[in-house]
């Protein structure tokens, strides 16, 4: 069965005026590669600010004008061409959004989900997926600034639904809300994925997605440094330091942080970049250029010298 | 309902404050005013041929010997009262003047209006939705070109390319001379308005469509066109659908806002084109030193001004989902 998404080699840049005229390009995310299968969930989990959201901008060829992405996206195994993304976005592939300053502060929910249109299998439409989410027709009518957190993320969960979608992007859909609010969030989200759809699922919160996710992707200053099963993690079978700190910062897991943190776009340096905080690093990892991203105990890594034996 | 009535008490509290301060202004700057009505009015030739006793009768007629105070309050009682005034160079009510000259300077200063922010509004939508790209540019350059011209050259160049060169349109007044009042068709007076017209809206124009720009181009950076466009909206749709809806507030007031621009640049367009409208009669009071007609103006056309930012604060309230629901609740 072909996956999903098929991310391959992804690199996402930014141009930036730098004192006066210099430009510099500002890389974001670098070297990126993941699939997600049908029905699967695969959690992207990274640093805020790391440039997550990028990741699901690009796939949506929405990216703002002075960024560049190189590399190859395949959806159901053909290239994503801007004239095939205008045809599928919104349609096969849909985003949920950070949070209420997504949807228009001046029209009406109802409206919103139905995107203009007001047929009336439209609008049985739009009331059946609110219901779908516990929210009763009222809704449609009202402003998003008289929608709770909840309701709000309720209702952009619906906005993903109101077609059938064979891939989800999940931009952090959960921020500001309690635990209780979020599983709940997050068991719509799971449940599309138990009907086929895909979905990748980017967050910040480690614990969050190891609750929903198949799959887990660690991005460390850009660059992905490990794929892991979600079950690798409660079973100890990491194999990158940092995934190893991470999961050990975790509440549950004592709380222990490790000192430093992740450099920024524009201060990456050659070699590893994890070196500076990792305490198996060895000469080798500053040394060479770059290290290689390659498959390791059912999952990948990028470490010389990653947990659980010598490399093979 | 006792909010809005709170609401109502509030603004009416403040234009009366206003245009009290206005007309007191008016007639400072007027008594500051070097000139000397008897010498502007009768000339020196005719002040050098009368009687002492008549040039007394005309300094009181021009009331040149009564207190300043004195002069301010007896307008103001009278005012309070609703009476105007006479004029002392027309010899008829100011009210009367004003409502015949309003009334010539009514299709300008509308058309001219709407004129300008509709087309302000369009393409200063347009800039916003095509930000950096060429239709912005060129939008903008002939913005920035039109509101670095001032109204009245503007009009001098229109007049001459237009009324001289070419012979479309006439060169002056609201009428053809010599024609009387009943027998002038409705065409011919459009055809000596239009020109008019033109200058307002034209100069009209940048101000309103360089703000909506800015506004239209933070609508199309926000968090929820972002989200349309994830969702498969496409541009046109993103601008109607969410562009129009969102840049309707501030549009609304640039919009009234602009209604004491038009008045004002009315004063120098209807100068050149010799149109005679309540900016000429303005001038005249003026120049003339016809003070309870150039009080009566004032004061008239900053009550219509105010009127204004008072509808948009209105319309506000229609507009505005936020406001409309909070007004239902409280």
């Amino acid at each position: 069965m072909n996956p999903v998404l098929q991310v391959e080699h992804l690199s996402i840049s930014f141009t930036q005026y730098d004192r006066g005229t210099r430009r510099r390009r500002l890389p974001v995310i670098r070297d990126l590669s993941f699939s997600v299968q049908p029905g699967q969930v695969v959690a992207v989990v990274g640093a805020s600010g790391s440039g997550k959201s990028l990741l699901a901008h690009g796939i949506l060829g929405i990216l703002p004008y002075n960024s560049a992405m190189e590399g190859t996206i395949l959806y159901q195994g053909e290239p994503l061409t801007r004239k095939r993304l205008e045809t599928l976005r919104g349609r096969e592939i849909a985003l949920i959004p950070q949070g209420v300053t997504y949807l228009d502060p001046r029209m009406e929910v109802g409206a919103q989900l139905r995107k203009g249109r007001s047929d009336l299998s439209a609008r049985e439409k739009s009331r059946n997926v609110l219901a779908r989410y516990g929210l009763g027709p009222e809704v449609e009518r009202l402003y998003p600034f008289e929608l709770s957190g909840g309701m709000a993320r309720r209702v952009l969960i619906a906005t993903a639904v109101m077609e059938q979608p064979g891939l989800i992007l999940a931009d952090e859909p959960t921020p500001g809300l309690d635990a209780r609010a979020a599983g709940r969030i997050l068991g719509h989200i799971r449940e599309r994925a138990e009907e086929g759809t895909g979905v990748l699922f980017i967050t910040h919160d480690l614990e969050l997605a190891l609750t929903i996710a198949h799959r887990v992707l660690v991005l460390y200053a850009g660059e992905t440094i490990e794929e892991a099963d979600a079950s690798d993690f409660a079973a100890g079978r990491l194999r990158h330091p940092y995934t190893r700190a991470l999961w050990n910062a975790l509440p549950c897991n004592g709380f222990q942080p490790i000192p430093g943190s992740q450099p920024g776009p524009g201060e990456i340096a050659d070699g590893c970049q994890f070196a500076p905080r990792c305490a198996r690093c060895r000469a080798v990892c500053r040394r060479e250029a770059s290290v290689p991203y390659v498959p390791f105990r059912n999952g990948m890594v990028r470490c010389r010298f990653p947990e659980g034996g010598e490399r093979v | 309902m006792r909010h809005r009535l709170q609401f109502a008490g509030k603004k009416l509290l403040r234009m009366l404050l206003l245009l009290l301060g206005v007309s007191l202004a008016a007639f400072l700057l007027m008594a500051a005013s070097p000139m000397d009505p008897l010498q502007t009015n009768v000339g020196q030739a005719a002040l050098g041929s009368m009687s002492q006793e008549q040039i007394a009768q005309l300094e009181d007629y021009w009331g040149v010997n009564t207190p300043l105070p004195e002069r301010y309050l007896g307008w103001l009682s009278a005012a309070l009262r609703g009476d105007l005034g006479t004029s002392l160079l027309y010899r008829q009510p100011v009210l009367q003047i004003v409502a015949e000259r309003l009334g010539n300077s009514l299709g300008l200063l509308l058309s001219a209006w709407v004129l300008s922010g509709a087309l302000g509004l369009t393409l200063g939508v347009l800039a916003g939705a095509f930000r950096d790209r060429w239709p912005d540019r060129l939008i903008r350059g002939w913005c920035l070109l039109l509101s670095s011209t001032p109204a009245f050259w503007l009009a001098l160049l229109l007049l001459m390319v237009f009324s001289v060169w070419l012979g479309w349109f006439p060169i002056g007044l609201s009428v053809p001379i010599g024609a009387a009042a009943e027998q002038v068709s409705f065409l011919e007076r459009l055809r000596h308005a239009f020109l008019p017209a033109l200058t307002l809206s034209v100069t009209g124009v940048s101000g309103i469509a360089l703000h909506t720009r800015e506004k239209m181009a933070d609508v199309m950076e926000s968090d929820y066109v972002l989200f349309a466009r994830a969702r498969g909206e496409s541009l046109g749709g993103i601008v109607l659908r969410h562009g129009l809806r969102n840049v309707a507030l501030p549009a609304i007031t640039l919009q009234f806002a602009s209604v004491s621009e038009i008045i004002g640049g009315s004063v120098l367009v209807e100068q050149v084109f010799s149109y005679p409208g309540l900016g000429q009669a303005a001038v005249n009071a003026g120049l003339g030193g016809d003070l309870p007609l150039l009080l009566g103006i004032t004061v008239i056309t900053a009550a219509v001004v105010f009127g204004g930012s008072l509808a948009a604060d209105l319309l506000y309230g229609a507009v505005d989902p936020e406001i409309r629901r909070g007004a239902a609740k409280g």
